[in-house]
């Protein structure tokens, strides 16, 4: 447990924009993570895809570790910003943007 | 009791809403990873409640998630939550 806590520690903390998601940014394999990829594509924003479905370990781990029951989770600056439901509200509201902007994450696409 | 009445009375409970509308939209994910025969597996939850008041997104999420934390961990394999206050809603409706 402690090194599935220190692996996702080292991910969040080495990379700006991290979704934990079931398949990967190519193939996701489900439509939350699927809808979560769109957007931040749709940005431009670069992230890295750390898949779930790689062990039950981690699975759980995530789950405990943002104590957050459901996958996608996305970490921006080792901050947990929410699941496929807050993304998609705050990219519908126009927020998501903003928060990047404000967080200075390159969106190539803005 | 189904799950989906099951939810309903747990939320109804917790948030005594001013609107509630739990949908089970379990048909559309058949056949996908965390999909049962007998469906019960997808909820959309719509709700409005002034225990939201203050709170950030995030902050109402984990509300729903802890009043619903025993059927998540088994029952529930995926939920999708719109929550807001009164005052959201009725700008909502406004516009």
């Amino acid at each position: 447990m402690t090194d599935i806590n220190g692996f996702i520690s080292s991910e969040i903390k080495d990379n700006e924009v991290v979704l934990f998601m079931k398949g990967t940014p190519v193939f996701p394999q489900c439509g939350f993570s699927g809808q979560v990829v769109q957007i931040l594509s749709y940005l431009g924003v670069s992230f890295k895809g750390v898949n779930v479905l790689d062990s039950d370990e981690l699975r759980d781990g995530i789950k405990t570790f943002s104590n957050w029951p459901t996958i996608p989770q996305l970490y921006v600056k080792g901050e947990f910003l929410g699941g496929c439901d807050i993304i998609r509200e705050m990219f519908e509201d126009d927020e998501l943007r903003a928060f990047f902007k404000e967080n200075d994450i390159d969106m190539m696409n803005v | 009791m189904a799950v989906v009445d099951m939810i309903i009375k747990k939320l109804e409970a917790r948030f005594a809403p001013e609107y509630l509308n739990v949908t089970d939209e379990s048909h559309r994910h058949k056949g996908h990873a965390g999909s049962r025969p007998g469906g019960e597996t997808h909820f959309w939850v719509k709700i409005t409640s002034s225990h939201f008041d203050g709170l950030s997104r995030i902050e109402r999420h984990r509300l729903i998630n802890d009043c619903l934390c025993v059927e998540l961990k088994g029952l529930i394999h995926a939920l999708t939550v719109k929550a807001k206050t009164p005052a959201e809603a009725a700008e909502a409706e406004n516009k």
